[in-house]
């Protein structure tokens, strides 16, 4: 029995996932340490992943491009900054400009922790965006700015539109 | 949860197919988050959106170059948070507090991205054990 729940933090911009698998912790980790198991469900079917480069190892970085239908590929990188095997690791995921570099932008911070339960293995993954007080600040200053006022204006707008 | 409309028409990348929506989200959401963590770019947004402001009277605001702002001004149009418009000789900077608004309805998208990738990964699992234990 599998079992997935998510949870947001609009306030902080977190979101977690927590997902239970039938399956061992080894077989769980593999899926996130072998590039050739990360790209059968990193990518959905339209977009499969190639990871060309991977390295689950503390320091260690990864890159892959994504492929669409129409051949375009966007392309992305993992700074592995933490790993504890079998149990936890920390990447921070981004993008990659058409050279294949880190683009400007903060990469989302991803934290992974497996434990072992009874007939399974739980995944906890925390996604962290880089300035979720920042978000959080910004809607609240542009509140008391009249960022609601315009909010309804353009929520004018857009029903008249529709 | 998830499958947000967006409630716009046009002109929206987000829009295409459910396939380019989490790529695109998952971009879309790293570059307003990062447009955003900077102090004088959130001004520039509640400023341009209060009414239409030059980048001269925003460089005479925060005692910057014309040239810096400029930059700043380039990050929040790439992000989609303001949209610059000629008015004569000037460039007008105006906020678009739309996009504020989509940044957490992007969160649903990241969330939905997720809830996918766990059903596969489910799936694999799923499919080598039973290679292993025919």
């Amino acid at each position: 029995m599998t079992l997935v729940t998510t949870s947001k933090d609009l306030d902080a911009l977190t979101m977690v996932v927590v997902a239970e698998f039938d399956a061992g912790i080894e077989q769980v980790w593999q899926l996130w340490a072998d590039p050739r198991k990360l790209e059968r469900w990193w990518g959905p079917p339209e977009w499969p992943a190639t990871f060309t480069r991977h390295d689950l190892v503390t320091g260690g970085e990864s890159r892959y491009h994504m492929t669409g239908p129409d051949g375009e590929q966007p392309g992305g990188y993992w700074q592995i900054a933490e790993v504890q095997e079998p149990t936890r690791f920390v990447v921070r995921d981004g993008f990659t400009d058409e050279a294949g570099n880190p683009a400007p932008g903060d990469p989302v911070t991803m934290e992974v922790m497996l434990d072992e339960k009874p007939g399974g293995t739980r995944m906890t993954l925390t996604s962290t965006f880089a300035s979720a007080e920042q978000l959080d600040e910004m809607v609240k200053m542009g509140m008391e700015e009249g960022l609601a006022g315009a909010i309804e204006q353009i929520d004018g707008v857009l029903a008249e539109a529709a | 949860m998830g499958n947000n409309t967006y409630g716009e028409t046009t002109q929206s990348p987000l829009t295409y197919n459910q396939m380019v929506v989490d790529v695109i989200a998952e971009a879309q959401v790293d570059r307003v988050f990062h447009a955003l963590a900077d102090r004088t770019r959130r001004d520039i947004v509640v400023r341009s959106m209060q009414a239409p402001r030059s980048v001269t009277e925003l460089s005479r605001a925060y005692s910057m170059s014309f040239a810096a702002v400029q930059k700043h001004v380039a990050v929040l149009e790439q992000a989609g948070l303001v949209t610059k418009e000629r008015s004569g000789r000037t460039q007008l900077v105006r906020g678009n507090p739309e996009t504020v608004r989509r940044a957490a309805a992007l969160l649903e998208q990241y969330e939905a991205l997720w809830l996918e990738r766990a059903g596969r990964m489910r799936d694999i699992l799923t499919t080598d054990n039973r290679k292993e234990q025919p």
